[in-house]
């Protein structure tokens, strides 16, 4: 009797250890990877609204075959992102994955994806400098823009416009901030602005307490520069009202985003005029963004009032990656080399504007420079001031040229 | 049972068929697996049953619960990318693996005998408070510090080396590397509990006041606990590195180090085999509980376990089995022998099924 | 304070002259010297007051996570998810009703029930089981960890606290003078001279309970002697449920009086139940006055840390630990342990 249970407990086991069940010929399988469980759930989901409604657009067929999305979550510790990439392409047997969300996971995903070269993967909206710019992945492709692109136009915007010359900088002590204010500061420098080494303020992620970061903040700067995310950038901006701060702010992409601005709690009048750059402006008057917004709403009406970077970066990259399937006529069959090389020579109009890839497979695509306003019913708004068209990852100068400016960093640029 | 291994007086006979039968599974294991069930599922599983063990063997004999000992791990992983290789650019210094390997393992053992040493001198539930306050320190310790640690982004590209022309991250081998180290550890411990110094450490666990009077330096004995746990954390650290081949702050994070408590608890801690049952289930359900259930709520899930595990059984599964085999076996009743004597006297854990 | 005197004459003079040099950097304008070698007294006298405030709010956390353990021997780690369900809850009423003041006085009630609850539904059947009561706790706090994420999701809320505690007092303390000879006054937030004088009053309110009250003299007798004081006929159930209750309310307090502070997202119940040990393992465990020492030291140690050497500021507090538990295993103010 036993003999015979466990003989048929073995062969289930055996059936279900067996490798990933092929994919029918119809079918293709596709994995989205994004943080839905941690602290970060809130974005992660928003990632995944991004990724179904592109597929949603196109009723989840492309190139004449079905697509089956299968989703993964990490908890935005890279580990955790590299054991769902695994199982997503060695378990499920997808052959297109798109994630992750955050920037060590971006790095760690591309590790893993040189080896996979047979999977194709798309990133969600992770965006450090290094994982599509130094040792990229053959296989590893960015629709999105990086934290450095998408501070184009604001170091000149505060230095011409604004009249500022010399700021403080407070940020979060890791890659993303760094990349931040890489990006601002270096345009800032280059045309005689100064950020003094010992006004540069570097906080560990997750603080809370910025009252003694704020007591040793100059008094003779003309604003702060602040890339501070989330629950950070709240805390801060609490604080320094609190503490009766008045110079003012210059915020990264995600200092005063939709997010912040509209927390629960108090509304802080004095952030209005703050200027602002990143990947997506939510009062953008334009029919493309318009209408991407209003499928969002639609289709979402428990998601954000409006759709978030994550949204947008997650939506931005499957669409790239269905338009591809649609090229190639939904062939993987040749381990998806014909498929990679018309991802790399796709250019498509997205909810943003054109988007086209470098030859290291990152977006070129056009960057918004913001102010917060306040807005018609009393909240904060961020106004389209400009757009900066097609910025690339080496923000105008050569690729050589751009490595010898050295990794993001504390100190760099120096600007001295 | 090694004694007479030596003399060579051991016999076919005196093999459980149940150990037999199990070795014999894990050995074969990746002739029918795929890789990513011999790597992601049965190699993860077996280092952080590993890692638990450690935990098992200082909470089960030794009565202190330590929260730090996936801390311990970290560490050693952490050394590996400092003194060997990495792909980040701070640090590496590139020692030959297996210098940086000794290296790695030991400092990570006097890591833990410091922890212990800092916590033994307090009694009973000091220890779980002390542990969990230097595990959450370390973790804000490394994501803060850059010149060592290299902060939130931590190390990648930390890798096995190659011998013997064998890639050692490559499935099937890193498996059998897996399998071979939790085993000698499993074994280890096993052995070790009926040793004087297993059994002094026992003794301890029930009566450090008459073990005091007796002349046994109490204090001195759980360092040494400590220690070889450490030895045993550090081993399974360094394999844990190799296998994310990247060691960051999130390797070490408060709730990776709650899931080593959770998976030696839910496992059970009286015997070794406790903490690798508890881990194969940790990483069945961390792999495909998104399949069956919303993976949002999984740390609902893994409390709730937890929780019942400690409000219902508190030897954890094992001691489920235990008790529905005694009940089976009285029912039967043939050979009414209570599970957990059977445990106390360090023979075989009862894995077996009527055949 | 004679017998002090007499015994440790040196100490006493060592500490006479450090509170007198502390004093003149607070109140003196600053050489600059003193501003070359170490920085702005604006930098300074912000980060003490800064860690004092700090210390204040560790205290209310901690205190009622040592009055639970001095009586019932129970380390309740689920005592910063109190925290945040209590800075949740909290914010729900205030948001609802308007009434900051409200909103803390439900939070101290709601948490004071759920602690009550947790004593009489869990704790009191493992009466006398340390370690399994512990480990309760624990599972407890994932589970409430992940249902606050479930209703509350990874968004940061912020309380609106009365207008009169917003902004910023100037403190008669001269930070520098300009060159033109006006005198910079230095500023601080009223919020967290607030939370101070909270802290203090608690702490006094605490002390007046535990040693002037009938039910106080009850509490400390069974810290001392759980047995004795049952034998005596008092309800020793009731006293647990009672004592439970203030400890876990007192988190809940601590939870709105905190996130009013900073504010309130995931992972908050972690910093603020690692806080909580620390101050408990440096002041002793079970002794409310301790809990106001360790409180105090770990405030300051965290905010003097952030403020002259970033990365290390974890350490700084840890190594306090560290000394404090080879020195005296059982805690700056502790018994036996």
């Amino acid at each position: 009797m036993l003999g015979l249970g466990k003989k048929l407990l073995a062969a289930a086991a055996i059936a279900s250890l067996a490798g990933p069940a092929m994919a029918q010929d119809d079918t293709i399988k596709m994995g989205a990877l994004a943080t839905l469980e941690g602290a970060f759930t809130v974005l992660g989901e928003d990632g995944m609204r991004g990724v179904e409604l592109a597929l949603e657009e196109h009723g989840y067929m492309a190139g004449g075959k079905k697509i089956q999305l299968i989703t993964g979550s990490s908890d935005a510790s890279p580990d955790s992102a590299v054991r769902a990439a695994r199982k997503l392409v060695e378990q499920d047997g997808v052959q297109i994955l798109v994630g992750p969300l955050s920037g060590s996971e971006g790095l760690a995903v591309k590790d893993y994806a040189k080896t996979q070269p047979e999977v194709t993967f798309l990133n969600g909206s992770s965006a450090a400098q290094d994982t599509t710019l130094r040792e990229p992945a053959e296989n590893f492709f960015r629709f999105n823009t990086d934290g450095a692109q998408w501070m184009a136009g604001l170091g000149e915007y505060v230095y011409n416009e604004k009249g500022y010359r010399k700021v403080a900088v407070l940020a979060e002590d890791y890659s993303f901030p760094y990349t931040q204010v890489f990006g601002f500061l270096e345009p800032f420098c280059r045309l005689g602005g100064e950020a003094p080494l010992d006004a540069r303020f570097w906080v560990p992620i997750g603080n809370k307490d910025y009252s003694s970061v704020i007591a040793s903040l100059p008094d003779d700067v003309d604003a702060i520069y602040v890339a501070l995310g989330g629950a950070d950038a709240i805390n801060f901006l609490t604080q320094y009202e609190q503490a009766g701060g008045d110079l003012p702010l210059i915020g990264g992409s995600i200092t005063v985003d939709q997010t912040v601005l509209g927390s629960k709690g108090r509304t802080r009048d004095f952030v209005i005029g703050t200027p602002s750059a990143g990947p997506i402006s939510d009062t953008w008057d334009n029919p493309a963004w318009n209408e991407f917004v209003a499928a969002y709403k639609e289709q979402f009406p428990d998601g954000f009032p409006s759709p978030s970077l994550f949204a947008h970066a997650y939506y931005v990259n499957t669409k790239a990656a269905l338009l591809a399937l649609e090229e190639v006529n939904g062939d993987l069959s040749d381990g998806g080399a014909a498929y990679r090389e018309a991802l790399s020579n796709l250019e498509f109009d997205t909810p943003t504007g054109p988007v086209h890839l470098d030859e290291r497979r990152n977006a070129v695509a056009d960057i918004f420079l913001t102010e917060v306003i306040e807005g018609p019913e009393g909240n904060l708004v961020n106004k389209t001031i400009e757009v900066i068209p097609q910025v690339d990852q080496t923000l105008g100068v050569s690729y050589e040229e751009f490595l010898a400016y050295g990794q993001v960093g504390r100190e760099n640029p120096t600007c001295e | 049972m090694i004694r007479r291994l030596f003399k060579g007086e051991i016999s076919l006979s005196d093999i459980n068929p149940a150990w037999a039968l199990l070795a014999l599974f894990l050995l074969a294991y990746p002739s029918f697996a795929s890789n990513f069930f011999t790597f992601q599922i049965g190699a993860y599983s077996l280092l952080l049953g590993t890692v638990a063990l450690s935990l098992m063997m200082l909470a089960g004999y030794g009565g202190m619960v330590s929260l730090a000992q996936l801390t311990v791990a970290g560490f050693a992983g952490y050394l590996v990318a400092i003194f060997g290789d990495n792909s980040v650019g701070v640090m590496g210094l590139g020692w030959p693996w297996w210098i940086t390997v000794i290296v790695a393992i030991l400092a990570a053992a006097s890591f833990s005998a410091l922890i212990g040493a800092i916590s033994v001198r307090t009694e009973g539930i000091y220890t779980i408070m002390i542990t969990l306050a230097i595990a959450v320190a370390f973790f804000y310790f490394v994501r803060q510090n850059y010149v060592i640690f290299n902060g939130f982004t931590g190390f990648a590209g930390v890798l096995p080396p190659t011998v013997f022309g064998v890639d050692w991250r490559d499935p099937v081998p890193f498996y059998y590397l897996s399998l071979f180290i939790a085993a000698f550890f499993f074994c280890a411990v096993l052995y070790g509990a009926r040793s004087s110094f297993g059994l002094s450490l026992q003794a301890i666990r029930d009566n450090p006041r008459r073990m005091r009077a007796l002349g046994y330096n109490v204090t001195l004995h759980r360092i040494a606990a400590y220690f070889l746990s450490g030895l045993i954390a550090g081993t399974a650290g360094v394999m844990l590195a190799w296998f994310n081949s990247r060691v960051s702050p999130g390797s070490v994070g408060v709730d990776v180090v709650i899931d080593i408590l959770v998976i030696a608890v839910v496992g059970g801690l009286r015997h070794p085999l406790g903490p690798f049952i508890g881990a194969i289930g940790f990483v069945l359900l961390e792999n495909f509980a998104i399949d069956l259930i919303d993976r949002e709520r999984f740390n609902t899930v893994i409390g709730l376990a937890f929780l019942l595990a400690v409000l219902f059984s508190p030897d954890g599964i094992l001691g489920l089995w235990d008790r529905l085999r005694t009940k089976l076996r009285s029912s039967r009743n043939a050979r009414p022998r209570s599970g957990r004597a059977q445990w106390e006297d360090g023979s075989p854990a009862p894995a077996s099924e009527e055949s | 304070m004679r017998r002090f005197l007499a015994r440790h004459t040196f100490w006493a003079i060592v500490i006479a002259i450090a509170i007198a040099i502390f004093l003149w950097m607070v109140f003196a304008v600053w050489p600059e010297w003193l501003d070359n070698a170490i920085g702005s007294k604006k930098t300074f006298v912000n980060t003490f007051l800064n860690g004092v405030t700090l210390g204040g709010l560790y205290f209310l956390v901690a205190s009622g996570f040592t009055l639970v353990f001095g009586l019932m021997r129970n380390v309740n780690l689920a005592h910063g998810s109190m925290y945040l369900l209590g800075a949740y809850i909290g914010y729900e009423v205030a948001d609802a009703t308007g009434s900051w003041f409200f909103g803390l006085a439900v939070a101290f009630v709601a948490i004071a029930l759920s602690g009550i609850l947790l004593q009489v539904l869990i704790f009191r059947k493992m009466e006398g089981q340390d370690l399994r009561q512990t480990l309760v706790t624990i599972g407890i706090s994932i589970i409430a960890a992940d249902l606050m994420l479930a209703i509350w999701t990874g968004t940061t809320y912020q309380f609106a606290p009365p207008e009169w505690l917003f902004g910023a007092a100037e403190l008669p303390v001269i930070s520098t003078i300009r060159s033109n000879g006006e005198a910079v006054m230095i500023k601080y937030p009223i919020y967290r001279l607030a939370v101070l004088g909270v802290a203090v009053a608690i702490g006094i309110a605490l002390w007046i309970f535990l040693n002037r009250t009938k039910v106080g003299a009850m509490i400390r007798a069974g810290v001392n002697d759980r047995d004795m004081l049952s034998a005596t006929g008092v309800n020793v159930q009731l006293v647990f449920a009672l004592v439970f209750a203030i400890g876990a309310g007192l988190a809940g307090f601590a939870g709105v009086i905190g996130g009013t502070a900073l504010s309130i997202a995931p992972g908050e119940d972690i910093r603020y139940l690692l806080a909580s040990l620390i101050v408990v393992i440096v002041g002793g465990l079970g002794s409310v006055s301790g809990a106001a020492i360790g409180a105090l030291l770990i405030g300051l140690a965290e905010q003097f840390g952030l403020a002259y050497f970033p990365t290390y500021g974890v350490v700084l507090t840890f190594l306090i630990m560290v000394v404090v538990l080879a020195v005296r295993p059982q805690g700056i103010m502790g018994g036996r342990p």
